[in-house]
This record gives structure tokens, sequence and C-alpha cells, in this order.
């Protein structure tokens, strides 16, 4: 197949690839599940929390954080244990030795993911509206919505930069788990930066969401989000063009060092 | 030009155990081989577990890279050119992995079909004719989870083809599949062969690699010791006898004990269920019975027969390193 043509069929491939795991995602019992439920577990503790202090402010900054903070353990532990799965599952390695390049096939694996993150951000707002009787009150809806799908987008090429890792090292799908938590708090969606020590701002800042966070609220206030959607998006376009460069060398070093399948 | 040359390849694995002192160990799976297959070639790939099968031919398929050596298929090298190789060469494992399991078996090909850029028009078409070639139409719709080891095989297999490639790398394709199954599954791996695909397959099942292949290698602790076609190397073993003695209660030496017999070319004691037979092969057409019976050491006798030599004793022969040269 000639270089244009394959180009021009890339479309398509992405979609296929998008909907199949996105079914599998959605198939999997236990998996669908704990998209949707551990982040409303996460919401439920978060507000319960902050419904001591029963300041409304509080409470709406509580809830968007809890929506966001899901997305992000969700997308960083299945990221990564996703190729893991495959590893052992064995598909791995057929994907690899597939002519199309990895990050094309990892490219829509995250896009899924993130597809189910927005559902599950959906569901948050909803369960706190239900639940706790807190509705968010948007200002500016149009640029409050573009905030979301850009914030999850851009975690989704966190995990697909993540993932690219996973190739290469057997027991990289941890480095998710290990990102869950410091996470939370580095990305500010429960509590504001400022509170951070100092040291920790330039970690934050290269996270893309925190950006998305702070556009999300930006605009859920009626401010300005769009400085800070910029550098989310951008953040987020710099993990896929990083993914996307290192990826051959990635796979390279895999094959040389065996890392690819399990036997 | 051979579509399958392989020059001088090494493979070494590094493996570390421990979690706090980790020791390093590096194997030598793969120590200096050579072979070449010809267009249109069936060629096998044959030798004990751990020999260096597996190994081969994920450098061949370009999922590891040689330590040493060079390895081209179809004329490209597979260290160099990787995706070049990888449109154009098609793999299938045994066993039950590599598989989409919350997938049907329909949407498990469709995803490889669009990874190996089938084209779109005719992916349905294509798809159709493989799950019958298979024997899985009607199954199709089903997710793999629910599918049994032979069924999930045959789904690996037409996941190969999908892109109708020049070259198929099959390991141990026939594993887990039933007889009449692995029948069918051998006649349609000829019929690829006929119909001038290349193709190096591994197994384990001695009669098929005669059935199949037109040129076999043996490979045995990451070296080949021996190839040709399988008359070859039945010749290679013996131009004389295999006699089939069965034993009960025979001890382990009696095998030796045959083995130092003039004339005698290899024996092994096997298990068969509950009777031991010793199979010996003799490089004459000198009869050997007597002389085994006499150094039985009490041991009870079976039926005796004698056969022609198969390759699975050449088999036998060359990878326990009794076979002379
Ligand atoms: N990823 C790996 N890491 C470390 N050692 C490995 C790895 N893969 C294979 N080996 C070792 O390399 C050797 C050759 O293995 P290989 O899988 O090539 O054998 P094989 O001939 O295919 O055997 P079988 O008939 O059992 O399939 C074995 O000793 C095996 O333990
Ligand atoms: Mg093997």
């Amino acid at each position: 197949m000639s270089r244009l043509k394959r180009l021009g069929r890339m479309p398509r491939l992405v979609l296929v690839v998008w909907w199949l795991h996105l079914r599998m995602l959605a198939v999997s019992a236990f998996g669908g599940l704990m998209q949707i439920v551990w982040p409303l577990i996460f919401a439920t503790s978060a507000l319960l929390m902050f419904r001591v202090t029963a300041d409304e402010q509080v409470l709406i900054y509580a809830t968007l954080g809890a929506a966001a903070m899901g997305i992000w353990s969700a997308m960083a532990t299945t990221a990564s244990n996703m190729l893991q799965a495959q590893r052992w599952a064995g598909t791995l390695e057929l994907i690899v030795v597939a002519p199309t390049p990895l990050a094309v096939i990892l490219l829509p694996i995250a896009l899924a993911m993130a597809t189910v993150g927005m559902a599950s951000m959906g569901a948050t707002l909803l369960w706190a509206g239900l639940v706790f009787g807190i509705t968010v009150p948007v200002a500016s809806p149009v640029e409050f919505v573009l905030s979301l799908v850009v914030t999850v987008i851009a975690m989704a090429l966190l995990g697909f930069l993540l993932s690219v890792a996973v190739v290469r090292y057997r027991t990289a799908w941890a480095l998710g788990n290990v990102l869950e938590f410091p996470g939370w708090l580095l990305c500010g969606f429960l509590v504001p930066l400022t509170l951070l020590p100092g040291w920790v701002t330039p970690i934050s800042y290269l996270l893309a969401p925190t950006w998305g966070m702070a556009a999300i609220r930006e605009s859920a206030a009626g401010g300005d989000p769009w400085r800070a959607l910029l550098f989310c998006a951008g953040l987020g376009l710099a993990y896929a063009a990083i993914g996307g460069l290192i990826s051959e060398a990635v796979l390279n070093s895999a094959r040389r060092h065996a890392t690819v399948s399990l036997t | 030009m051979s579509v399958v040359e392989v020059t001088g390849l090494r493979r070494i694995y590094e493996t570390s155990t421990g979690v706090l002192r980790r020791r390093h160990r590096t194997i030598e799976a793969v120590h200096d081989v050579s072979f070449s297959v010809e267009r249109g070639e069936l060629f096998g790939l044959l030798g004990p577990n751990g020999a260096g099968k597996t190994t081969t031919i994920k450098i061949l398929i370009t999922l590891l890279l040689p330590t040493a050596g060079t390895a081209r298929v179809l004329g490209i090298d597979v260290a160099k050119d990787p995706r070049a190789v990888r449109q154009r060469v098609g793999y299938v494992f045994g066993g039950d992995r590599g598989l989409y399991e919350r997938l049907s078996a329909w949407d498990n090909l469709r995803y490889f079909a669009e990874l190996y850029g089938v084209e779109p028009e005719r992916q349905r078409a294509r798809i159709q004719e493989l799950l019958e070639m298979v024997g899985l139409t009607g199954r199709e719709r089903e997710r793999v989870e629910g599918f049994s080891r032979g069924m999930r095989q045959r789904l690996h297999i037409a996941r190969g083809l999908l892109h109708d490639p020049e070259v198929l790398f099959l390991d141990e394709p026939t594993i887990g599949i039933d007889p009449v199954g692995a029948r069918a599954l051998r006649g349609t791996i000829a019929t690829l062969a006929t119909a001038g695909k290349t193709i190096v397959l591994t197994t384990h099942y001695m009669f098929e690699a005669d059935e199949l292949c037109g040129q076999i290698a043996v490979i045995d602790k990451g070296a080949i010791v021996a190839r040709g076609t399988p008359a070859d190397l039945k010749s290679l073993v013996t131009e004389g006898n295999v006699v089939e003695i069965e034993l009960y209660g025979a001890p382990e030496r009696v095998a030796a004990d045959a083995r130092r017999l003039d004339g005698v070319q290899s024996a092994t004691l096997e298990e068969r269920g509950h009777v031991q037979v010793l199979v010996v092969q003799s490089a004459t057409d000198v009869d050997i019975t007597p002389a085994v019976l006499a150094c039985l050491h009490g041991a009870r006798l079976g039926r005796i027969s004698s056969r022609e030599p198969t390759l699975e004793d050449a088999y036998v022969a060359l990878v326990s390193g009794t076979c002379p040269d």
C-alpha cells in the first residue's frame, strides 16, 4: 500500500479501532462498572467531606473536582492496565507485528477510554445533582462543554503516552497506579494549587488536567477559560506528539529486550 | 533469491530473578542458525521444547531483533525495515491466546483486517471466505470467550490469512485441534503451499511434518542439527529396521545396554500407558532382536514388532544425540 493511500485509510482505521475498543470496555461488566462506579465513589466521599462546610461555592468546587478526579483515576489505571492485559492475552504482539504503526492503534484505544471518561463525568455531575442536590451553575455553557471535552481528551493523550511506555516496560502498568493519587493533588482537583508547596507547581503545570480543571472552573464561573484551555490542548498535543515520536524507538527497544510478549 | 534467508542468527535473552538481590542470567536461545526457504516451499522447523523455534520465528516476523546474524524475508532485512516485512507475512501461533475475548469472531477479524489494510470493500467477502475455509461459518457473531480451543485456533488461522500474505509463519498451528479438524487444517496448509505460498511451520507432530513438509530443519539447543527432505532425514538415521519391544517392569538401563550392542544405532525406552516400549533402531539388516532380548534384566516381555523407520525415529535419534554421522 502506498503511503498516501495508507494515510487516506487512517480515519477509518481510527474509527474502527475506537469503536471496537469502546465496545470491549462497555461489554466488560466489571471494567465498565468500575469506570462509572469508581468516579461516583470518589465524588460521594468528596462531597460528604465538603458538605460539612455547607458553603455552596466549595461544594461546586468539589463536585467539579470529583468528576475530573474520577476520570483521571479511571484513565491513569486503565490506560496502562489495558495494554498489560493485551500483553497477557497475547494480542499485544499481534498489534505490534501488524503493519499499522503502533501509535496509530494506541491512539484510538486511548480515545475509547476518553469516551468512557466523558460518560462517567456526566454520571458524576448527575449524581451530585440527584443525590446531593448540587447543581453546578454554568455561566458559559459552550465553553464549559468544550473545556470538559478538551480535558478528557488531554487526559486520554496522557494515557496514550503512558501506554507507549507500557509496551517497553513490562512493569510500567504500575506507573499508572502510582500516578493516580498524586495526580489528584497535582492537578488541583480538590485542593487549590496555591495550597501546595512551591516546588510542585512546575510539575502541575506540565500536567494537562491541571489546565483543563482550571478551564472547567473558569467557564462554570463565567470567567475566561481560553488561556487554560489552550495550555490544556497544547500539552495534550505535546503528549500525543511525544508518544508518536518515541513509539518507534520504544518498540525497537522492546524488540531488543523481548518485552512485547510473555513467552 | 530465497524467500526466507537466515544467516548466522543468534539471540540472547537476559532475564533477572529475585527481588532484592537481582541476579541476571543470559539464555542463548538461538545460537548460530542458518537456513533458507525457497518460494512455494513448505518448510518444517522441528525440535524439542526450548530449542529456539519460536524465537527464530519471532525474529522473522519482526517481533524480536536478532542479537547477531541477519534474517531476510522476501529480500528485506527484518531488522532494518520491519514494516515492509509485516505487510507481507502472516503469523499464527498455537494455543488459545491472541484474541479479543469480548469481541465476536467477526469483529476480531474486522479489527485485524483494518490493521492489515485490507480494502474496506473487500473486507466482508474476505472474512466470509476465511470463516468458510476454517469452518466457523454460523458462529461468527458469537463472542470468542465462549469458543473452544479448536475454534480459537481456527479463528487464529483465519486472522493470519486476512491480508493474503506471501509468507506464512505457523508456530504449532494444529495444537489443540481435534483429529478431524487437524486433518482439515493440514489440507488447508497443503492447499496454500500448492497455491504458491511460502510456509514455515513448527510442530511437535512428526507425522504432520512428514505429510506436509518438503524441507525440514531439526533444531536443538539453538542450533540446526540436520537438514533435508523427510526422506533424507529418515535415511540419515537408518537404512535398516526399527524393532519395538513391549516390556513390563523394565529398568531404565535396558536402553543404555541395548545401545551398546553391535549394530544398534539408537535405543529408547518409552512409556506408553501401562506398557513400556523399547524402540531399537539398527544400522544394518542384521536382526538384532536376539541380542537385545538377552539383556532385558528380567523384564516381562510383550509383543515384538518391526517396522520401517519413521520421521519420528529419525527425530528422536537426532535430538537425543544417538545419530551416527
Ligand atoms: N522472553 C524470554 N525471556 C527469556 N527467555 C526466553 C524468552 N523467550 C524464550 N526464552 C527461552 O529461550 C529458549 C528458546 O525458547 P523458544 O520459545 O524459542 O523454544 P521453542 O523451540 O519454541 O520451544 P517449544 O517447542 O516449547 O515451543 C528457552 O530456553 C526459553 O526459556
Ligand atoms: Mg515454541
